[in-house]
Parts: structure tokens; sequence; C-alpha cells
């Protein structure tokens, strides 16, 4: 080797080395151009104004747990009980807690010594440790009481609405009507409603214990009971959710049935006509493009909401996508194979059956099945736009900002029906076509 | 001598055909009611989406032109006013963008150590690896929109929670694509970094990245391609961007259908362009793997 030639390697290599330091140094930097950029251009300094924190408070702590309401009307003098104060969490007529005592005088235990008592003409008492007994009177729209001038934060107070907050509970006050708020661990109701005789039975007493319902047998009466349960509405989440299984299985399978013959049709070797063959790509990229997003839209108009139209959206979509990946799994198809069948004297549909079908199924298979799982999780979305199954239930449990708890039940029952359809159409897949590994 | 043995070969070709006609039958028997199965789920699917949709199939079916037609020929009156349009939604269309790339960098990013602390034979802390595989599959089974609405609540709307909710899901996703190549990976590298004491994380920069990087941003390239449709439908239910306009441009109904063509315009051209751009570079990147 002379000396030319070792300093031109010499000269190469540093070439290699400066590129290489450039490269290094140059993707970090252009990524984190990018990041600043991005943090300007989303306003993330921004972020922490806009950001509400209380919601975030209520959301974590409804989200496991549930208040009682207990409600004076100013105007009647009439006490009722509610879970979360809906009228289907109401206290049956002459039922109401254990922690509601006294006929004349109501007292509220909140626990830890916080005591509200509801005196008559509409007067209220609230003890609270460490705190002046509160008296408080309504009249008319309006409130009087005896608070002093500067107040903890913990309690709002103005002549129309007193609002008090303490660990126990909430206590809010207006001229029309009183009412206290006791919080429980928990997701109330979760089984049975206070109507139905199966409340707060236990599940031995239910399974081995006599007869509760003179008109029904124990077992059949809970399951009926649980199952309607007007709070939580069991039957129509069980609904929900077979609707979104359902979109993604219709859309899937259908899509593939579709793309199926569409793509020999697309596919270099079963299709010699070159024009055919890219009129159909075209299709596919046409539909792929139009994403499931605007197919949504455009096929809510024909068929109205429903699953139906989730479903024929996921399948237009995806039968570009399927018809993309078939097309392309047939041209791989070894040729050898084909000769083999078509030398027995098979016609060209039996060299279809036979030669080409057996050895593109594996590969369709687990796209489909592939598929399948991530489309139960797109349908969950399109769902809450086209107006079906449990995406639709989460986005109204979401809007009315009320019902946290069932905001975290739908949360939960999405994550356990992906995961579902992820290890089944795992599973399906080693049944179908061997494990991959 | 002769005869016996033909007898016994003829009597032995004789059960041999007979077993493999059963063994036949019994297959097709098979196929055939799983193909039952199948059907009798898909008509029977079919009528209960039917059913439960507002309107039926076969109602619907001769309307689905009606809707693009209006929209189509509403924009063809308007059609001098469609550049203004595209103009006006395109920092919109930039946003829906953004929201995908930076999902799609941090969720490689996310997903690239998810991958790393997954896989056996590279993990950190080789005890943990189980762990980090419930991570990533609980973070893949998480819908977007499900963390997209929880953060639009607590955030508020616009792109940052359409970005935390995809980047999540991204992170689980290629942690798994990721995991699956980085197993594959070869050892000889990482050890011969551990030979002269390169720490764990030395180890993965030199010795294994190098080798899983053109994997990796060929199924980052693909990731990306499916979170502009991920962030575009997200915004839909309020977090940001193209999927936002066209959701207002839709509530105003027909008069502003141009607008809702200008939308579909840019949307299905954003979709198609880097849907090729991310095919080709996904090409070169794995034709490069095989020299």
């Amino acid at each position: 080797m002379t000396a030319a030639d070792l300093s031109l390697t010499k000269h190469n290599a540093d070439k290699l080395f400066q590129r290489k330091r450039l490269i290094g140094f140059g993707i970090p930097a252009v990524i984190f151009a990018y990041l600043v950029y991005i943090f300007f251009a989303f306003d993330i300094s921004g972020l922490a104004g806009r950001a509400n924190l209380d919601n975030a408070v209520t959301l974590a702590s409804d989200s496991w747990s549930h208040k009682v309401h207990v409600t004076r009307d100013n105007r009647s003098g009439e006490i009722s009980y509610a879970v979360e104060g809906e009228r289907k969490g109401r206290y049956p007529e002459g039922q109401r807690p254990g922690w509601v005592s006294g006929d004349e005088v109501t007292t509220i235990d909140l626990g830890g010594d916080h005591i509200v008592r509801y005196l008559p003409d509409n007067r209220t008492e609230i003890e609270i440790p460490g705190f002046p007994m509160i008296e408080v009177q309504a009249e008319g729209r309006s409130l009087t009481s005896n608070l002093p001038a500067d107040l903890p934060d913990w309690i709002s107070a103005s002549n129309r609405r007193i609002g008090i907050t303490t660990p126990e509970g909430r206590i809010t006050m207006t001229g029309a009507r009183t009412e206290v708020f006791n919080y429980f661990p928990g997701w109330e109701l979760f089984w049975f409603t206070l109507d139905s005789p199966y409340h707060g039975q236990g599940l031995g007493t239910i399974l081995f214990g006599e007869q509760i319902d003179p008109t029904r047998s124990n077992i059949a009466g809970a399951i009926s009971d649980w199952w309607n349960n007007a709070m939580w509405r069991h039957k129509d989440v069980a609904w929900a959710i077979g609707e979104t299984i359902l979109m993604a299985f219709l859309g899937t399978m259908g899509a593939a049935i579709i793309a199926l013959p569409l793509a020999f049709m697309a596919a270099k070797r079963f299709s010699p006509v070159m024009m055919l063959r890219a009129a159909t790509r075209r299709v596919f990229d046409f539909v792929r493009g139009v994403d499931a997003l605007i197919w949504t839209v455009v096929l809510a108009r024909a068929f109205g909401p429903g699953p139906l139209t989730g479903a024929l959206a996921i399948l237009i979509t995806d039968t570009g996508t399927f018809g993309k990946i078939f097309s392309e799994a047939l041209e791989n198809v070894d040729q050898k194979q084909i000769e083999g069948v078509e030398s027995t004297g098979a016609k060209p549909l039996q060299r279809y059956r036979f030669g080409v079908i057996p050895q593109v199924v594996p590969v369709l298979l687990a796209q489909i099945l592939y598929f399948l799982e991530s489309n139960t999780r797109s349908a969950t979305i399109i769902g809450a736009i086209t107006g079906g199954g449990i995406g639709l239930m989460l986005t109204q449990a979401m809007q009315t900002q009320k019902d946290w708890e069932e905001v975290a039940y739908y949360i939960v029952l999405i994550v356990v029906m992906v995961m579902f359809m992820d290890w089944f159409s795992g599973w399906l897949r080693g049944k179908l076509i061997g494990r991959k590994d | 001598m002769a005869d016996i043995s033909l007898g016994g070969a003829a009597h032995s070709v004789g059960s041999i055909q007979s077993s493999y006609m059963a063994q036949v039958h019994r297959r097709r028997l098979y196929g055939g009611l799983t193909l039952l199965i199948f059907v009798v789920l898909m008509v029977s699917g079919f009528n209960i989406a039917d059913d439960r949709n507002a309107g039926g199939f076969w109602e619907g079916l001769h309307q689905i032109g009606d809707y693009p037609a209006d929209v189509l020929s509403e924009a063809w009156e308007k059609r001098a006013d469609l550049p203004g349009l595209i103009a006006k939604y395109f920092p919109a269309l930039v946003e829906t963008i953004n929201i995908a790339a930076v999902s799609t960098l941090i969720g490689a990013i996310g997903g690239l150590f998810l991958s790393l602390l997954g896989a056996r034979g590279l993990a950190k802390w080789p005890r943990l690896i189980a762990m980090f595989r419930r991570i990533s599959d609980i973070m893949r089974a998480v819908p977007e929109i499900v963390i997209a609405l929880v953060l639009i609540f607590v955030l508020g709307g616009g792109p940052v929670p359409a970005m935390i909710a995809i980047a999540i899901h991204t992170a689980g996703a290629l942690g798994k694509m990721f995991s699956e190549v980085a197993e594959n990976a070869d050892l000889k590298p990482v050890e011969g970094l551990a030979s002269t004491g390169a720490t764990w994380f030395q180890r993965m920069l030199l010795g294994v990245l190098p080798q899983v990087a053109p994997n990796y941003l060929s199924y980052s390239l693909l990731r990306f391609e499916i979170n502009i449709r991920a962030s575009a439908i997200l915004g839909f239910v309020g977090a940001g961007g193209l999927g936002y306009e066209l959701r207002n441009a839709m509530a105003w109904g027909p008069g502003r259908f141009d607008e809702a063509a200008a939308i579909f315009i840019l949307l299905f051209g954003t979709i198609v362009f880097f849907d090729q751009v991310s095919s080709r570079y996904r090409n070169r990147l794995t034709e490069g793997q095989g020299q």
C-alpha cells in the first residue's frame, strides 16, 4: 500500500466520521428544534392556565366513590334521600339511610363528629369540630346565618347561597333547598337498586337462603333485577359492547370477503390486463385515503346513526387496506405449486383453490385477525361519532360530567374488551395457522 | 411369495386410501361446519346491526350517493372559493399533522425503552420483563378516545390531549413491534461491548440500535401514517385540528358544504400523500436490510 493510498483512505475515513458526527448531533438537534416549535405551536405554557385541576380532582375522587344526597325542599319541608341525587337512586317511601335519625328534628351524622340538623321552619344547624355551631335560617329566597365575616376557605357564603366543604361531606344551602352530600367509597347500587328486594342481601342469602320475593325464585329474580338495574344499565352496556364488537366483526370480515376477489384483479400474476390492475389499485388507494372518519360522516347521512353505519365505514376503509395487503401476498405466491396442480389437468378455478389459496391463507388470516383486534378499538371511536356501541355511552357519560363512576366503569370495560379481543384473535390465529413463535 | 406380498400391499393401499378418504371427509365436514357457523354469524350479525341502526340498510343504500353529490355540487358551484377555503383550513391541517408527528416521536421513544426493557436477553432488569410487557399491553389496549376524552375534560380542548392519547397508544403498539425485532437482534456486539465494560445504555445505543434502526424507523413511519388518521378522527370529538373543523362545518349543514368539501380534499390529499411517501421510504429501509 503506497503513501498516496493511505492518505486517501485516511481522508475517506475522516469524511465518514465527519458525516457520522454530523448525523449524530444533527438528528437530536432537529428533533429538539421540532419539539421547541411544538411547544409554542401547541401553547404548552398556556396549558397550566387552561387546565382545570378541580375537574381532575372530581374525576379522581368521584370515579371510585359515590354520594348520598339528603335534600330538604324548603317550600314543602319534605326531605328526600337519594343516591347521587338521582330519581332512580331514591330511597323508597319510609326508608332512609342509617346515619339519619329523628322525626321532628332530622339529624344527619356525617361521621367524624360532623353533624347537620334539619330543624322545623327551615332552620339548619351544622356542628363542625373546632368551629362554632353554624345556624342558618332560610326565608323566601334568601338566607340568614350566624357566620362570621372572615370565613375559612372551605366555606363560601352569600345571602343567597352557602356552601360548606368538609372532608366528611358537603353542605349547600339556598333559599329553596338545603342539601347534604355524604360521601362513601365504592360504586353504589352496582348490583341492585334500592327498590329491588335483593338490595342489601348477601350472595349466600340469595343463593341458598329463603325465597325473598314470593313471586320469583331467588336466582332468577336477582339476575333479572341486576340485569335491569336502572342506575348502571347493565343490559344496555352489554348490548353496547356487543354492538362495538359486532361493528368490528362485520366490518373486518365483510372487508376481507370483498377484498379477496378484488385482490386477484390487482395482482400482476393473475390479472394480465394492465388497465384493470391499475384501476383496481386506484380504487383501493381511494377508499383507504378517504379515511374511516369521512366514510362515517357520509354513511351516517344515508343510514342514520347506529352500528350498521359503523360496520360499513370499517368495511369500506378496510377493503382498501386488505386489497393492498392481499394483492401483495398474491404476488409473492410460489408458481411451482400452481404448475403442479395445473399438471393434473386442473381448471383455472381449481388451480386457484388448490394452488394459490393454501399458500396465501395463513398470511391473510393473520392480517384479518390482527385487524379484528385493531378494529375493535376503531369501532369504539367510530361509535362515538356515529352513535352506537360503548363509545357512545362513554361520550355521553363524559358529557353529562356527573357520573364519573360510570365513566370509570365504561373505561374498565373498554380496556377489558380490547384485551379480550387481542387475546381472542391471538388464540384463534394459534388454532388456525399455528403459533408464530 | 410374490402373491402374498402383492396381496399385502393391495390390502395396505386399500386401508391407506380408505383412511385417507375418511380423513378428507372429516376435514371437509369440519371445514363446512366452520363455514356454516361463519355464515350464520355474518348474517345474524348483519340483521342485528340493521335492526339497531336508525335507518335500515336497504332503505339507505340508494341514498349513499346523495350526501357526496350535495357536497360536490355545492363545492362545484362555489369552486372559485375553494382555494381560499383550503388556505383557510391549512393551519388546522398542520395542527393535525403536528399532533401525529409529535405523538409518533414521543411514542417511538417510549416504545424504544419499553421494547429494550421487555426483550429477552437485552433487558436491564430481566426480572421485570413481564412487567414491562404488561405495561405495553395495557398502553396498547386503551383506545385513544378514552384518554383523549378524559384529558379534554381536565386540560380543556386543543391538540395536547390528542397528542398525549395517541402517544400513549403508540408507545404500547410500537413497544410490542419493536421488542419482536429486538429479540431477533444479534447479541454478539452486545457481548463485545459488555466485555469492554460498557454500561447498559451504551450497549443498547452502540450494540443494538444500529441493528434494529431500519426496522424501527419503518414501523414508526407506518405508525405515523396511522396516527394521522387517528389525530383527524380525535379532532371530531373535540381535540383540535382538521377533525374539529370538519365537525363545525358539518354542523352548519347545507350552505357550508363547500367548507366540508375543502376539508375532505385536504384530509384525503394528506393521507394519500403520506401513505405514498412512507411506503416508498419503508420499502427502501427494508430493502437495505437484505444486503
